[in-house]
This record gives C-alpha cells, structure tokens and sequence, in this order.
C-alpha cells in the first residue's frame, strides 16, 4: 500500500497510506486533504485538483496525456515544470512517499 | 441574526454549495437534503465508466460520509423536504422536522422522462440506484434497444456495444444530439455507431410500452430483453411552484441565481437563469453549469455577490470519441472544421452573424480548452 504526502500551501504536510490503484485526488477528498477539489470527479474536465509533484518523483510518472497537459492551461493557480492533475495519477508501490504540494488556489 | 443555509438537494450543485460555502469561509448553519439515501456521488459515470464496469461505486462519492461531520454539514439523505414556508422561512421535512433558513438553495435537479408504461418498466438512467440496476441486468442481456438519441442515450447504447451486446438505437429526432450538437457533429456521431455495428432509426416516436415490446407512433413493435430510455428530464419545480415562486420551464432566476423571494436561490439542472451565452432565460443541465452556479451562489451567501456569467462546457464519452462543446449550440450560418474527420481528431468551429458561438472538439482536448478561453464574454 503506497503512502503519499500532501503539502499545503502553507506548509501543513499530511501523509496518507491508501490502496494502490487509487488516484492521488480520490485519496485526497476521501481523507479530507484540503487544497485538492476534484469538481468533475476525476474526469480530467476541470482542472481542480492541480498538484506540484515534487521534483524527485517527477520522473517516475508517466507524462501527461494530451487532455490533461490541455487542461494544465487552465490551472487556478500557475502552472509550473511538475503541475500535474491529481486525477490522473493512479498510486502504486512504485510511487510509495510521494511528495505533492497543493496550490493556492483551484478556482 | 443568521438562520443558517439549508440547500436542497444533493447532487452536483446542492453539494458543491455545501462545500463551496465552507470554503468562502462561511461559518453558519448548514443543512443539505436529499431522499436518495446516498452520500452525494458524481453521475457523470453513471452513464460511462460506472455502466461499463471501470468504476466502483465508492469512487462516485465526492466525500466520505466523515467529511461532511467534520465540516459541520448536517447531511440528511433519508427525509426529503415536502414544502416550503416563506414567511416563516422554515424548511418541512417528510418525517415533520422543520429547519430554519436565513438563505434557501433550491438544487432539486431533474427527474427522468418516462414513455406511458403498461408492461416491463424500461431502464432508465439518472440516480445510482438506475446505473447500478442495468449494470446488473446488462451482465446477462443479449439484446439492448435504447430509446433517445441525446447524450444518455447514445453513452448508455455505446457502454453496452462495448460490452458486446448486440444494440439498436431509436429517437424521435431527425439527428444525434440535436439540441446540443451541429449537423456536422450529428452526422460524424452517426457514422460512428454505424461503424460499430448500432442501426439508428431517427425521425421515430414512441408510443408506449406495452407487454407485446416499444409500440412505435406508426404501430409497429420493437422487441429486445434490455430496453433504455432516454429521452430527456423534467426539472423539480413542484416545492417551488407550491410556494408560488415563479416557474417557467425551471425555477425564475435572476443573474444571481436568486428566485422571486430574495431569500431563495435556485441553481443546477432545475434554474432557469440569465445566461450571457443564451442572450437570456435558459436551463441548462451539466456539471459545468450546476457547479458554477453552486460557486457564484456560494459567493453571494458569504457576503461577496457574484453574478453567474461562465462558458458552459459539455462533455460526452460515446465509443473512442470524446466530445467537448464550448459555448451554446446554436444553428450557425457558417461552420469550420479544422483537423481531419477521417483521422477521428478534429474540431468544428460555429459562427452566427460573423461570431464565434459554439466549438465542438473531438479528441482535441487542447483545441477544446483554448475555445473556452476564446468564447468569453
């Protein structure tokens, strides 16, 4: 079971252990991580669950796709080098200790 | 002294104003009704993934069940509201229960459209309880005939195709998607389910359905073991209407998605509002619009009025393609297709009167999003 980490814009972290196969947002709105929306429910329609990936394991992840590097252009908040949807980012034990910082807005 | 918010209904628009209220920082009461029975869930996939079998169940809800207690939301799924007192700006519950309203959010949504029945009722496609039953059923059907050729229908007929079933397609329109799509859009779509093997008979009522299968308007009976419906909703005005708030085809609006009673605001699939993009009254039943208008509602509670004025945005999942639409459709004087229609990736783009008005993308998710941009008014 892999283990993500959750940085607030302010800098409150917050790690939670979940099943693999699930998305870094559906861990985050089912454990009640603040900063993460997901109003399409994970659909990659809306943009509102942009996440920086820390660097160390952005290389791990499989590029995004064309409709989520779309979407990225309408990110609340600035879309940086590691700005990825967090719906489109299944956890597996590859990915254990995650690290993604949430941004300061999502609307 | 504030009374609290009660919001009515739980679908995408009455949980995104639960949520949206909170996250403006709204500290009062708030109450969100719904008789479903279910923590607020996404139905988007309740026509696509969910249908197919990609999804479960628990990845419909948008919260836990703990959520909604740690943000103080009082949650009450099993005790829908049964009428409205204005004066007193009390809510009535089935069970008798009453809750108070400083600021009222009717989000009642829609009920399905149903065809006159007298034998097996048909499938239809709107609450989990709908989705979750042809899911089942369609694990043992060999033959689906769906009725409707709007987005629910054709999704419903494409999941099932997928799944090998042997399917047919019936609507009382002359093209797919008529009221949301081009003609161009319409004909593409058509070809597409022909290419899998789904005969389209369009131009096609129905009359009713009987135990002998779907009488058709000229009285001839289809048969098949799984029969869909989809052929459109019915917004919930009867709480509104009961309370004499203005009804026309939805629930009145005005730009702040506020009824004829300042204290009550309507927003989702049952709001007839003010749309920059209509050029007046509409209704619009999507998840942009429900959430949007949650999120300008939210706003206007919390002390900072905010009109609601946003690109409407659709989408739709229906065998390899994925259609996006920005901007309202409308019957364009003068249409472009960028992208190659041969190549399943391409966008139409719609003008009225030398104005951009609506674009349809196909597998262009990047054409799609800067069209949002390009469609602001």
């Amino acid at each position: 079971m892999p283990s993500i980490t959750y940085i607030s814009n302010s800098g409150e972290t917050r790690t939670i252990t979940v099943d693999s196969g699930t998305t870094i947002m559906q861990a985050a709105v089912r454990n009640g991580v603040p900063g993460i929306v997901g109003d399409c429910g994970g659909e990659c329609q809306c943009a509102t669950c942009h996440v920086y990936v820390d660097e160390k394991f952005l290389g791990l992840l499989k590029p995004a796709a064309e409709d989520e590097d779309a979407m990225l252009a309408l990110t609340a908040s600035e879309r940086k080098d590691n700005s990825r949807l967090a719906c489109q980012i299944a956890l597996t034990d590859k990915l254990d200790g995650i690290v993604v910082t949430t941004p300061p807005i999502q609307q | 002294m504030d009374r609290g918010v009660v919001i009515i209904g739980a679908g995408q628009a009455g949980f995104q104003t639960a949520l949206s209220l909170r996250n403006e920082g709204y500290a009062g009461k708030i109450a969100l009704l719904d008789d479903e029975g279910r923590v607020p869930y996404a139905r988007p996939p309740l026509s696509k993934a969910y249908l197919k079998g990609t999804a479960t169940a628990e990845s419909l809800e948008y919260r836990p069940a703990e959520f909604f207690v740690q943000q103080s939301i009082d949650l009450v799924l099993s005790d829908p509201a049964v009428a409205l007192d204005r004066r007193r700006q009390m809510v009535a519950l089935r069970s008798g229960r009453e809750l108070e309203w400083s600021s009222l959010v009717l989000a009642t949504g829609a009920h399905v459209r149903r065809l006159p029945t007298s034998g097996k009722e048909p499938f239809c496609l709107r609450t989990f309880a709908d989705s979750d039953s042809l899911r089942t059923h369609l694990s043992e059907a060999n033959e689906v005939l769906a009725i409707g050729v709007g987005f629910i229908g054709l999704e419903a007929a494409a999941a099932a195709r997928a799944q090998g079933k042997k399917v047919r397609l019936i609507g009382a329109e002359a093209r797919l998607m008529g009221r949301a799509v081009s003609p161009f859009i319409s004909a593409w779509f058509q070809k597409m389910f022909e290419r899998h093997e789904v005969p389209i008979r369009l131009n096609t009522a129905v009359k009713r359905i009987t135990e002998a299968g779907v009488e058709l308007a000229d009285g001839s009976v289809e048969t098949a073991d799984t029969v869909i419906v989809g052929i459109g909703v019915i917004p919930n005005t009867e709480l509104a209407a009961k309370a004499n708030l203005a009804v026309s085809g939805g629930i009145v609006t005005d730009s702040y998605l506020r009824t004829s009673d300042p204290s009550i605001f309507a927003v989702g699939d049952c709001a007839t509002h003010p749309n920059v993009y209509a050029g007046g009254l509409t209704r619009i039943e999507s998840v942009q619009n429900a959430a949007d208008h949650a999120r300008a509602v939210a706003s206007t509670i919390s002390g900072k009025p905010k009109e609601y004025r946003q690109v409407p945005w659709f989408w739709t999942e229906q065998f390899e393609a994925k259609l996006q639409i920005a901007g309202l459709a409308v019957e364009a004087d003068e249409t472009e297709v960028k992208g190659d229609p041969e190549s399943g990736k391409f966008s139409v783009y719609n003008y009225k009167g030398g104005k951009l008005k609506f674009v349809e993308s196909v597998n262009q998710p990047a054409a799609h999003i800067a069209a949002r941009k390009l469609l602001e008014i």
